[in-house]
């Protein structure tokens, strides 16, 4: 055997595309990203004309004016994030305990969403909640919903189109880590003459709270940047933050309050996520 | 005219040639007609250099479409007729986001991918004065006298020496048949208390505030700022208020259809074919007080090369032969910049050559106004307030 490599490049070398890979489409826009959010318009420029003029003012005049959609979006998200952990536990619990043979099935048709693009199942809630569609005149019918009450282009649609988005992210983390409980616990729990609601509480919460950790992380996060549900769901009323961004964008052409607003985002986002994971215990992530 | 029916022989070629190549292709499986054509060709992808293509970007449904063939007649007549291949892309669904996707290139002179681009009078203002055009030679394009004579002379290309109008667009109001049996004719029958909530305007906001302002009595070549704002805050209030569901692009065809919608601000085209494939359930009219009429322009970018160039420029010389701009103006019924196009709609579809919609008279001309130019800094602040009012 001739190694050629002193055995200490190795891992470096392993590491080499990953990190390649990030710098280029990480690092790099990131550091744009941070350039272009203190520019201004070049007096008598035409739009979407900027300089560099280090206006960290743009940060305060980005938050203040949108403080509504941030808001907005932190609240959706939550909501959201706890829906889909509520459907998403019993789910994952009865395909980790209870499916049997159908536990392949079961775990087929949760991941079956993602064939089709996530733009397409939203359009298709919209039709579903719809005039036309078989919800609304049912609840009318049912003198559950007023005959001028509507569903789409409401709060209640915007948040029930990210709960179903985002659910199969919560399903999954949820599954795997209530799959790794050991039976053996639980009959443990059994043999120790605590009934079942305890041996749930004290056993089974416990031990799946990886799942739970990662599951909420993996919901939260992209459901408070996420502009589609609100676009296609909500009205003007129900904007969130991701809908100020696009605006700012592609349709003021306003590059530097669109940076800004993108940075206090992934602030915001890091300040919460890293607030929870203080009271969650990290070790809940492993 | 040259020849008497210039149109009528060559559809009926067009149309033999297209039935006998669908015979040679039956049993050919999944392979498509178009990539059989585009290896014949011999020319592949989208590079710039290619000698005998033309990349073409427009906006979706507004080329004359043959859903049996899944193929646009006018175009393959062209690329039949010229030996050019004619790239046809339906990806320019919106004018700011077309925009910021190929700015950067622009900037930096780097092919977009587009040798002909199709923006909106105050797009193509923007594109005009940042250099992003190329002059047209108009030894390519004999047919530039064809434009009609209230289109030849825009604020932002006096001459048109680098645009020419693809098709002109109104905006006024659409509703739903049932729920407004009496049509709506001005801005208080729009918010009429059945349409409480069903409202929808355009994302477009050139048109949607235009139509506001001359109901208010503004004059849209002259608005002011203030005049301007205080539309927008009307609109803002009748959203907040509940009244508008949605601000929108296209997309308001289909809240009409599926019931969602009932009132909206939209374009005349869209309005047209939704109330022939249902059976006239919806209908169109331009407001009492007036309303806006813009165009789409066909532009050769900065960035196209030489034979891209001249290879744009006879395709721009084609659409603009009255035959063919008829033939288009019957499939997607937006007024017809083309002179002549009337008399050669007589031939094809003579109940189209009296549309308002495709020729508007005189009297229903008089009626529409174009939205005055703005400044670079009079669009970023109008059109944040625009979005402000939004909820952007």
């Amino acid at each position: 055997m001739n190694i050629t490599l002193p055995k200490v490049r190795v891992p470096y070398l392993l590491l080499f595309p990953g990190f390649a890979f990030l710098f280029t489409f990480f690092i790099l826009p990131i550091v744009n990203l941070a350039q272009t959010s203190t520019e201004t318009p070049i007096s008598g420029g035409d739009t979407g004309q900027y300089e560099q003029t280090f206006a960290f003012s743009n940060y305060l005049h980005a938050f203040l004016d949108n403080r509504e959609q941030f808001a907005r979006s932190f609240i959706f998200a939550t909501l959201s994030t706890i829906f889909a952990l509520a459907i998403a536990y019993p789910l994952a619990y009865a395909i980790a305990f209870k499916s049997g043979k159908f536990k392949n099935i079961l775990l087929v048709l949760v991941v079956a969403p993602f064939f089709t693009s996530f733009l397409l199942r939203t359009i298709a809630w919209k039709q579903i909640l719809g005039e036309e569609g078989f919800v609304v005149p049912t609840l009318r019918t049912l003198h559950l919903l007023g005959q001028q009450t509507t569903i789409t282009s409401t709060s209640v649609a915007v948040v029930a189109g990210m709960t179903y988005n985002f659910l199969p992210f919560m399903t999954l983390p949820l599954y795997a880590s209530l799959e790794r409980i050991d039976p053996r616990t639980i009959e443990a729990s059994g043999d120790l003459y605590a009934n079942a609601l305890t041996t749930f509480r004290r056993v089974t919460v416990p031990l799946s709270m990886p799942g739970v950790v990662a599951g909420t992380l993996l919901t939260f996060i992209p459901a408070a940047g996420d502009y589609v549900n609100a676009s296609i769901l909500g009205s003007p009323n129900t904007k969130m933050i991701g809908n100020v961004i696009e605006s700012r964008y592609f349709k003021i052409v306003d590059y530097p309050t669109a940076a800004a607003l993108s940075f206090t985002l992934m602030a915001a986002i890091l300040i919460l996520v890293t607030l929870y994971i203080r009271k969650a215990g990290t070790e809940e992530l492993v | 005219m040259a020849t008497e029916h210039p149109l009528s022989p060559e559809a009926r070629s067009i149309l033999g040639a297209r039935i006998s190549r669908r015979g040679v292709l039956a049993g050919a499986g999944g392979l498509g007609a178009a990539g059989l054509l585009a290896a014949c060709g011999g020319s592949g992808g989208d590079s710039a250099s290619s000698a005998n293509t033309v990349r073409w970007g427009n906006w979706p449904l507004y080329l004359d479409f043959d859903a049996k063939t899944k193929k646009y007649p006018t175009l393959e007549k062209f690329s039949k007729d010229s030996g050019i291949d004619a790239k046809y892309f339906e990806d320019y669904n919106d004018n700011d986001e077309f925009f910021g996707k190929v700015q950067a290139q622009l900037k930096l002179g780097e092919d977009i991918g587009y040798d002909v681009v199709t923006p909106t009078d105050w797009m193509a203002a923007r594109w005009i004065r940042l250099g992003y055009t190329q002059k047209f030679d108009l030894a390519n394009i004999p047919n530039h006298g064809n434009i009609l004579d209230s289109l030849k002379s825009p604020s932002y290309d006096p001459n048109r020496e680098s645009s020419l109008t693809w098709q002109g667009i109104m905006a006024g109001f659409g509703w739903n048949v049932e729920k407004n049996p009496k049509g709506i004719h001005t801005l208080e029958q729009l918010f009429a208390p059945q349409n409480k909530g069903k409202i929808v305007v355009l994302t477009e906001m050139r048109d949607t505030i235009g139509v506001i302002l001359m109901a208010q009595g503004v004059d849209i070549t002259k608005v002011t700022e203030a005049q301007f704002m205080n539309a927008v805050d009307f609109m803002a209030k009748k959203i907040k208020d509940g009244w508008i569901r949605g601000v929108k692009g296209n997309e308001y065809a289909q809240d009409l259809t599926s019931g969602d919608a009932t009132a909206v601000i939209g374009w005349s085209g869209d309005m047209f074919i939704l109330a022939s494939e249902n059976e006239g359930k919806f209908d169109f009219a331009i407001p009492e007080s007036g309303g806006t009429i813009s165009g789409d322009n066909l532009m050769i970018p900065s960035t196209a090369s030489a034979t891209g160039k001249a290879n744009g420029e006879k395709l721009i010389n084609y659409y603009y032969d009255p035959a063919v701009a008829a033939e288009v103006a019957a499939y997607v019924n937006y007024v017809c910049p083309v002179k002549g196009a009337q008399a050669e709609m007589e031939k094809i579809a003579p109940e189209l050559a009296t549309s308002e919609y495709i020729f508007p008279t005189e009297k229903t001309a008089s009626r529409l106004q174009v939205f005055r130019s703005l400044t670079p800094d009079e669009e970023t602040k109008w059109s944040e307030a625009f979005q402000k009012a939004q909820g952007n």
